[in-house]
């Protein structure tokens, strides 16, 4: 079920959010000081090539290790098999890619 | 002993219809759970299926499920396990059943073949027999794994291979390691694609109740780290 390509994507990914999930939180810290507002978030991030980078290989990186992570619980837990676990995994990963792609790209370069 | 008298629950039948009977057995001292179910076959229940062979822990035919937790029942003395006067006793599980606490290996041994848990020699019978240097660190690795006698109880343990039947296991696994790391055998490629594909040591989930309940103390959970480091060594070795 979870072949050696499949160990390594869901690994790699796993060592490149490590650092991104650091820098997020401490960004959200620092952020959250004297107020929240839309406005200064997106005076942050709206054309900022680092930003786009920082968030966007956060959202390639989620959908990877997050639809290989689901698809071995559906395995193991669920008894999904064959092609329909691999239809719902990639439809997972596409997903989590959409949504977070939508996400970066309306705060960076929208 | 608590009791004069035990009572042991057996599972009878097939997995299909599977029942428990109760039986009373007499306690003595010194009484493994071998000898409780051999007594029920030879003193009350003639159709009672079993296996044993040495009673000494070398042979690897007597695991079951004592109180749900896999054993070598030859090596399990009764007291250590008692419920008050009870105990259960059950087939192995993660392996079909066949009759009463008889399962069917295969699974079980077609997984060391499917990890290439073979022998891949290169000499000859007339090539001189290969030095082994018993001070190096690949062979004490290797000797940590090799006492292995293929009884099952780890494959039994092991809840990755409940919900993954394609899951080898960590007995086939810590074989496919000890000839990995034996100076004397040639497959390694063979060995890291076998443990590399769909059933092999990525699955894993390092949860450890291999190392747990290994009858032998071994501890068949590092040997499949070993293998995931040395699959991985590979893979960037091939570059990505």
């Amino acid at each position: 079920m979870l072949d050696v390509r499949l160990y390594m994507a869901q690994r790699i990914t796993a060592l490149l959010m490590a650092p991104l999930v650091l820098g997020h939180i401490a960004v959200m810290i620092y952020a959250v000081q004297g107020g929240l507002s839309a406005a200064e978030i997106l005076g942050r991030t709206q054309g900022s090539v680092l930003w786009f980078l920082f968030y966007g290989t956060f959202v390639v990186a989620v959908s990877i290790h997050g639809a290989i992570g689901v698809r071995t619980v559906l395995y193991e837990w669920g008894g999904i098999k064959g092609m329909l676990l691999s239809v719902i995994s990639i439809a997972l990963g596409l997903g989590l890619f959409v949504l977070g792609a939508r996400a970066v790209w309306a705060v960076t370069f929208a | 002993m608590p009791s004069d008298v035990l009572k042991v629950e057996i599972q009878r039948g097939s997995l299909e219809a599977s029942h428990t009977e109760t039986f009373e057995v007499p306690a003595y001292d010194n009484q493994t759970v071998l000898d409780v179910v051999s007594w029920v076959q030879q003193n009350t229940d003639p159709t009672l299926s079993y296996r044993f062979a040495c009673r000494v822990g070398m042979c690897g035919s007597c695991a079951m499920m004592v109180n749900g937790v896999p054993r070598w029942t030859c090596r399990t003395h009764i007291s250590k396990v008692l419920d008050g006067n009870k105990v259960n006793i059950a087939p192995l599980r993660n392996l079909p059943v066949i009759k009463d606490l008889v399962v069917d290996m295969d699974p079980f041994f077609d997984k060391w073949v499917e990890a290439e848990g073979v022998h891949h020699g290169t000499l000859t019978r007339h090539d001189p027999i290969a030095a082994i240097d018993e001070e190096s660190a690949a062979r004490k690795t290797a000797n940590a794994g090799i006492e292995c006698i293929n009884c099952s109880v780890c494959y039994a343990a092991c809840d990755t291979v409940t919900g993954n039947e394609d899951y080898m296991g960590p007995a086939a696994l810590q074989r496919a390691w000890t000839l990995l790391n034996d100076a004397k055998d040639e497959g390694r490629n063979a060995i890291l694609d076998a443990v590399s594909g769909n059933g092999g040591c990525h699955n894993c989930h390092s949860m450890g109740s291999c190392t747990t309940y290994c009858p032998n103390e071994l501890d068949p959970m590092s040997a499949i780290a070993g293998l995931k480091r040395e699959t991985t060594k590979r893979f960037f070795g091939r570059g990505l």
